[in-house]
């Protein structure tokens, strides 16, 4: 007798822990199991959020690497600036207008300034906007790399909040409204873009291609004849540590994009990694073909432009397609960035390539190397979003970039920008004791 | 006494600072720096763009000795940074009027 009570008590014991006094049942031990999800997704997507906002410093080293010592810290400001401007105009605007109930499928009217929050409610809203904003951030400062070294500061500042706030958003709700409470008119054609490739990547690339025509190119980049000019980046292997921080960061960027914890995170990572790696091997064999050397920045760009490239595809790709993908943005890239040069366009970071045009091929081929074979309605619909984030980004970044340029002016003088934009614009130098160029 | 400057190129100057070394010579004064010569500038790739760096970086050293060492010295400084490939530098002699070692007040020969 004694036994049996003793056996009892101790089966009591998790019961207890349930809190309920009772034993556990198939439907409560459901509901711990989904509990345990549901903390595993709050937790995959958050940590996915801070690798995605490390690509930040990525951005930062990569743009000022490849530009020069005198405007260091004015691109250390503008990496600063995109995000921090950006992220609190994505909470008051931005978020509402991507992610807030819609009912024509253009824009959300719904959830601004974080409202769909309550101290009482679903902390799931917290979650998926801090993954959101850090994308938003990554759209914005993209631009900065192709406007660096001759941008007014002010100018970029207003930039950064309408993009974060209008511009990247609206698109956004188009193509990944529904995720949250919004549907967009793209998204329900079938439109595929898992993680951003023209969401984020294009719209940021097709931003800086404005950015960098309205502004024209740094003095002494084209010759009087029209021919192009070099004018090398400052610190390679700082834009090199931008680019490893930036493959980091999409290893969050890609499989965070389920902000779900479960399986199907393995082949994106995967996927991520090989189009990357092919990116990287194929440009490096482009610009040795083309210039008789293994060029340095082209290849950091190779990779970049991979992971562009499967960012749209890589939860519906296989990894062999990937590599595919990758090595075709690796060409692609070298062949743009030399193209964008002499169409007198400068970048001095290669961003409208890097971002525009393989944000471009990376959606095509989403399509393309579908696991689920593909049709001519895909490929359509592919075709669709891709001219739709041309017109929408490239359209809606010019006139605010004429109008910023007529207002406020966008540009700095040709006698600051000689000095250096570090000098005029924040009375700094980045690098005191060194004589800077 | 005598001066003698030398431009060369800057990774022959540790081998050349040995080889001085052992001649006895126990001082000289190094300089970064940049130019042109012969050699004109080099062309860099960047980005697929060509460019011209105009000033090749090279080394200045100076030497101050008395008259008969300045044989000795130049073929040594001949001996240990010749490359025969273009860009190898040049030796210059001058007469040095005096010479004032600043902490003990010594002057000219004592000063060397």
């Amino acid at each position: 007798m004694k036994k049996i009570i003793l056996t009892t008590a101790l089966l009591a014991i998790p019961a207890l822990a349930w809190g309920e006094g009772e034993a556990p049942t198939a439907l409560s031990n459901a509901d711990a199991i989904a509990l345990v999800q549901d903390h595993a997704n709050y937790l995959w997507t958050l940590v996915a959020a801070a690798l995605v906002f490390f690509m930040q410093a990525g951005f930062a080293m990569v743009e000022s690497g490849f530009t020069r010592a005198k405007s260091a810290v004015n691109i250390m400001m503008k990496n600063m600036m995109d995000f921090s401007m950006g992220s609190i105009a994505f909470w008051a605007i931005g978020f509402g207008l991507m992610f807030g109930a819609s009912s024509t499928g253009w824009f959300g009217t719904t959830d601004f300034f974080l409202s769909g929050w309550t101290p009482d409610g679903d902390p799931w809203v917290l979650a998926f906007w801090m993954f959101q904003c850090v994308f938003a951030g990554t759209a914005a400062t993209i631009v900065s790399g192709a406007m660096a070294e001759r941008t007014k500061f002010t100018s970029y500042l207003i930039y950064s909040a309408f993009l974060c706030a209008i511009i990247y958003p609206i698109f956004g709700s188009w193509a990944w409204g529904s995720l949250l409470n919004g549907n967009g008119w793209l998204e329900k054609l079938g439109f595929i873009d898992f993680a951003g490739s023209t969401v984020v990547h294009s719209v940021g690339g097709w931003a800086a291609l404005a950015g960098a025509i309205v502004l024209g190119p740094r003095i002494g980049k084209y010759g009087p004849a029209g021919e192009v000019r070099a004018i090398p980046g400052h610190n390679i292997p700082m834009a090199a540590l931008g680019v490893f921080i930036l493959w980091l960061g999409w290893f969050g960027f890609n499989p965070g994009s389920t902000t779900t914890a479960d399986k199907s995170i393995a082949m994106i990572f995967v996927n991520t990694n090989l189009a990357a790696a092919a990116g990287a091997v194929l440009a490096m064999v482009t610009s040795w073909v083309m210039f008789k050397k293994p060029d340095v920045g082209m290849t950091l760009n190779g990779a970049l432009a991979g992971l562009v490239g499967i960012t749209a595809g890589c939860a519906n790709v296989s990894p062999t397609s990937s590599i595919i993908i990758g090595a075709i943005a690796g060409v692609l890239v070298v062949l743009s960035v030399v193209t964008i040069d002499k169409m007198h366009i400068d970048d001095p970071v290669g961003a409208v390539s890097v971002h525009g045009v393989c944000g471009a091929w990376g959606t095509l081929a989403a399509g393309l190397f579908n696991m689920g074979g593909t049709t001519m309605k895909i490929m359509t619909t592919q075709l669709i979003g891709i001219g739709a984030a041309f017109v929408w980004a490239f359209g809606a970044a010019f006139i605010l970039f004429k109008t910023i340029d007529i207002v406020v002016g966008l540009r700095v003088s040709e006698e600051e920008e000689m000095q250096g934009v570090d000098i005029c614009e924040h009375g700094a130098n980045a690098y005191n004791d060194f004589q800077v160029h | 006494m005598k001066k003698i400057v030398a431009i060369i190129k800057p990774f022959k100057l540790d081998e050349l600072k040995g080889a001085l070394h052992d001649l006895g010579v126990n001082g000289m004064t190094v300089t970064e720096v940049k130019g042109f010569g012969r050699q004109k500038g080099h062309k860099e790739i960047y980005r697929g763009a060509e460019y011209v760096v105009d000033f090749i970086p090279k080394v200045k050293i100076e030497i101050v000795c008395a008259a008969d060492m300045v044989d000795k010295i130049t073929t040594t400084i001949m001996q240990s940074v010749k490359t025969g490939k273009i860009g190898d530098g040049k030796i210059f002699v001058s007469p040095i009027e005096s010479i004032c070692r600043i902490r003990t007040g010594e002057t000219d020969q004592d000063a060397i």
